[in-house]
């Protein structure tokens, strides 16, 4: 399937060799780039022909490449996981660019993601988040039958939207103030929208608000870069509910937050 | 060697209780003086992880991915199988049983498959609970689909995303769990081996893929929540990172490894455009609810189509061959993965494939969209149309889908008995990793419900009885095995950064794959195999020669990881060839072309082979000792499988 309509690339790549250590930008010809192939295969193809010349091979992360586990990020010609919006990388394929094209590859950029390797960062912050609070209190076992509660289906549709994150952490790198208000209002929003989530509600959007604070993410201020880039379209919305359930907290629910050291485990 | 798979006695219905009755308990107080290491944090290790540090044990857990959120269990799209009967039509413990049995070709366990069924419907409550957004009706409560194999609607589903929603279920309960401190998590860590001693696993050796640091971990048991070996095939549905080390490593310390030529070919694949390809990318089988297979009806048309000198939307309703409907009049497109592969093998094969390599037929939607309208067909599959419109170019709206098959799942997998232990006493192995519940196919929507039943509702009780029996007393780490193991591990490590050669890992990874699929792929035959088999100890020879790997341990290592993992699949490789030229005859996906009725359906040898295969392995380049685990069926009688 070499077609003749192959293209000859040129890829300027941050490479850095781990945390310590500074980065710099490293030009790279990427020849013979059939336009199926999606990015990652572009960057697989360079790989390869830089295992052969001896040389180290690019270091970025990806999974499934079905665009659905998260892990691959590149901050690409000034885009989280590239020009085309509502997909990650991994779906960004090469006849989305044009021969002879220039293009720039950056990991994400944003101090609580700090760069372990090449375009490869820490994202363990958005765990630590989502242990803070991001889950309904049930044991395994002791649940009521699945259809005791019933949800209005549109409830359970607006949860589904905003369930569908993947953690990638585009919202992030696209916000001039690296804040992961998208990321964390998700979560809040789905569980905070479901009957089973009404029982934490309060406490769980303080907890989870603290710990995105604690690591030293922005705040929001309203410019919608990150509904713009994220691969799954969640919208502001979300944001604005979780505002409105944090205040709500803050201002009358002040108590809840200060039980939870209790009974857990 | 004989098996005992510890089934319990008794009525069918009845097994897992009374065995439940029969588990001893860990004291309340004791439980918090066991520490259990869990490996993978899919739907079976979140689910394990998170359930078993409720109880009060002390659990590790282990993924070599950035966060345990990433396990490739996200991508299943369509569905998870229970027992619910919501529908009111007909569904029942029983029915799910019949036909998972019937489903797996009559290869699996009844006791096991039953207590699958049993616990199916508990799945479906704990998720629910954890706040998962399954599919509802107008009236709010729980919607279903139909699934491949079954003719009742016992599928609950999330879009086209049901993997990903379960799985933050699972992971939301891990995140609980460590948060309230009971959970100890290690990311980017991979399992390179187990500690056996005096015959009990008793820990096991990690890699930090950060820094390279070999380390040493400690538990009272061990469970291997390690995913299926499809990457084996070198392209396949699974995650890149997808591998088989954790359970090859187990199975070269011991562990009996069963039936791995039992592999899941999906015939919904996006198929391959070049040699670049790195991965294959699924369509929900439940496209096949609505969606109409068919191939062009001559040669001579699926060439013209080829060459572009004839458009698909062009082609008369008279060429075109619904060639499921046409053969399996009963289950039409609905029929087994492994029935719809074949069959669509069979088109290619006989010249009547599409697309511009001839290796795809069609997937139409025409009629569907005629039928429900475009909007309400958007609504049920948006996202499936969404990926593949983006991956292909391609408007399924407006043409249909190529599709083709691909490798998707592994039956086969670490041998485990009832308890889910594996045949060394204190290591277990859950979800798709184990052989135990599919038999040699597995019905879609059926390895959700499996992982999760392992990790929600079994092993909390079976793993307390062990843990009981042997007495919460420390794990003394000063015993030799585990430097042993751990100087094992750096040694290898060390061996596979001396390879400096000329062919890289990803080309020898390629090459196995091509190997596989052409003689342990659709098709098998005994020729075939005997071939395979020398080629890829040819190929492995080559591999610890001239293997290209770069770059030092101390370091966030790619080559070295993926030679690792390529290095385990060269030696599984050769395993799955064995196994499936010791099984003469065919079952499920396991299609012996020397076994086959004269319609060409797949002709099992009841007599000769109704029972699992375990292997023992022998030492390195020694072949393999199999042992037989017999399958007695007391409830259903065995019948050639028929969706006619």
């Amino acid at each position: 399937m070499s077609g003749t309509n192959n293209m000859n690339l040129t890829l300027k790549v941050w490479r850095q060799k781990n945390a310590q250590t500074a980065g710099k930008f490293v030009t790279y010809k990427a020849e013979g780039i059939s336009p199926d192939m999606s990015f990652l295969e572009m960057l697989d193809v360079v790989n390869e022909s830089l295992v052969h010349k001896g040389e180290d091979p690019i270091y970025f992360d990806h999974d499934c490449r079905e665009g659905i586990c998260g892990m691959c990020s590149l901050y690409i010609n000034g885009h989280p996981h590239g020009p085309k919006r509502a997909i990650t990388t991994c779906q960004l394929h090469m006849r989305t660019f044009h021969d002879g094209q220039t293009i720039t590859i950056e990991p994400w950029r944003a101090a609580p993601f700090p760069v372990i390797k090449d375009l490869a960062v820490d994202r363990s912050a958005f765990d630590r988040i989502q242990q803070a609070g991001g889950y309904v209190s049930v044991n395994t076992g002791g649940v009521p039958d699945a259809n005791e509660i019933a949800i209005p289906k549109v409830i359970a549709d607006e949860a589904f939207n905003s369930a569908t994150c993947i953690g990638c952490g585009a919202c992030v790198a696209a916000c001039k103030n690296a804040s992961a208000m998208l990321f964390v209002s998700a979560k809040v929003s789905q569980l905070g929208m479901l009957p089973q989530g009404q029982p934490e509600r309060y406490r769980r959007v303080q907890s989870m608000v603290a710990q995105m604070d604690e690591e030293g993410f922005g705040n929001c201020t309203n410019t919608g870069a990150c509904e713009a880039e994220c691969p799954k379209e969640i919208s502001l919305t979300n944001i604005s509910r979780m505002n409105n359930d944090y205040f709500s907290a803050k201002l009358f629910r002040q108590e809840e937050l200060h039980e939870q050291s209790h009974g857990e485990g | 060697m004989s098996l005992d798979a510890k089934i319990p006695k008794g009525p069918l219905a009845e097994k897992w209780s009374t065995h439940k009755f029969n588990l001893k308990l860990v004291n309340p107080a004791n439980k918090r003086k066991y520490d259990v290491i869990v490996v993978g944090t899919g739907l079976a290790g979140a689910s394990a992880a998170a359930s078993l540090a409720e109880l009060g044990y002390n659990v590790k857990a282990f993924c070599f991915q950035d966060s345990p959120r990433r396990a490739h269990s996200i991508a299943a799209q369509g569905g998870i199988n229970a027992a619910k009967n919501y529908q009111n039509d007909g569904d029942s413990v029983y029915r799910l049983f019949y036909d998972t049995i019937k489903g797996g070709d009559y290869r699996a366990r009844e006791g096991n498959v039953y207590r699958l069924a049993e616990v199916s419907v508990n799945i479906i409550d704990q998720c629910v609970g954890q706040g998962v957004p399954f599919a509802r009706e107008y009236g709010g409560l729980l919607d279903n689909r139909s699934f491949g194999g079954s003719q009742v609607s016992r599928t609950f589903y999330a879009r086209g995303q049901t993997g990903q929603q379960l799985l933050l279920g699972a992971y939301s309960a891990l995140n609980r769990q460590i948060n309230a401190g009971k959970v100890k998590m290690y990311t980017r860590t991979e399992m390179l081996d187990v500690v056996v001693v005096d015959g009990k696993a008793q820990g096991i050796i990690t890699r930090n893929l950060e820094n390279g640091k070999v380390e040493t971990h400690s538990g009272h048991a061990v469970l291997l929540c390690t995913g299926g070996y499809g990457n084996v095939f070198y392209l396949s549905t699974n995650a890149m990172g997808c591998n088989v080390t954790a359970a090859w490593r187990a199975h070269k310390r011991g562990a009996f490894f069963a039936n791995p030529c039992y592999t899941q070919i999906h015939p919904t694949c996006i198929p391959v455009t070049g040699d670049h390809q790195s991965k294959l990318t699924l369509m929900s089988e439940s496209l096949r609810n609505d969606g109409r297979v068919w191939a062009p009806k001559t040669v001579e048309l699926a060439q013209k189509l080829r060459k572009g000198e004839l458009k698909v939307t062009d082609l008369k309703e008279e060429d075109r061959d619904y060639f499921l409907e046409r053969k399996y009049p009963s289950f039409g497109n609905l029929v087994p993965r492994d029935v719809a592969s074949r069959n669509g093998k069979e088109m290619v094969d006989e010249g009547r494939g599409v697309g511009a390599t001839g290796v795809a037929v069609f997937l139409d939607f025409a009629e569907a969209i005629a039928r429900l309208g475009e909007d309400a067909v958007r609504a049920k599959y948006g996202n499936l149309f969404d990926m593949y419109y983006q991956i292909t170019d391609e408007n399924p709206y407006k043409q249909p889908m190529r599709i083709y098959p691909a490798v998707h799942y592994t039956m086969g997998g670490l041998w485990v008995d009832y308890n889910l232990s594996t045949n060394i006493p204190g290591l277990y192995c859950l979800g798709e990793a184990n052989f135990s519940d599919h038999g040699a196919n597995r019905l879609g929507a059926s390895a959700l419900m499996q992982g999760l039943a392992d990790g929600y509702f079994v092993i909390p009780y079976t793993l307390g009885d062990y843990l009981a029996t042997i007495g919460p007393k420390p794990i003394d780490t000063k015993n030799p095995a585990f430097e042993q193991t751990k100087k094992d591990v750096e040694a290898r490590i060390e061996k596979l950064l001396a390879l400096r050669g000329n062919k890289t890992v990803d080309e020898y990874h390629r090459e196995l794959g091509h190997i596989m699929w052409e003689y342990c792929g659709m098709a098998r035959n005994e020729d075939g195999l005997k071939k395979a088999k020398g080629l890829i100890q040819t190929l492995r020879a080559d591999f610890w020669k001239n293997a290209i790997v770069l770059g030092d341990n101390e370091e966030l290592n790619q080559s070295l990881e993926k030679a690792g993992r390529v290095a385990d699949f060269l030696e599984l490789g050769e395993l799955m060839v064995d196994d499936a030229l010791m099984r003469k005859e065919s079952c499920g996906g396991h299609f012996r072309v020397e076994s086959q009725t004269p319609e060409g359906e797949a002709l099992r040898d009841d007599e000769h082979f109704a029972f699992v295969a375990a292997w023992e392995y022998k030492g390195d380049n020694q072949p393999e000792v199999l042992n037989k685990e017999v399958l007695e069926f007391e409830n259903v009688h065995l019948t050639q499988r028929s969706y006619k």
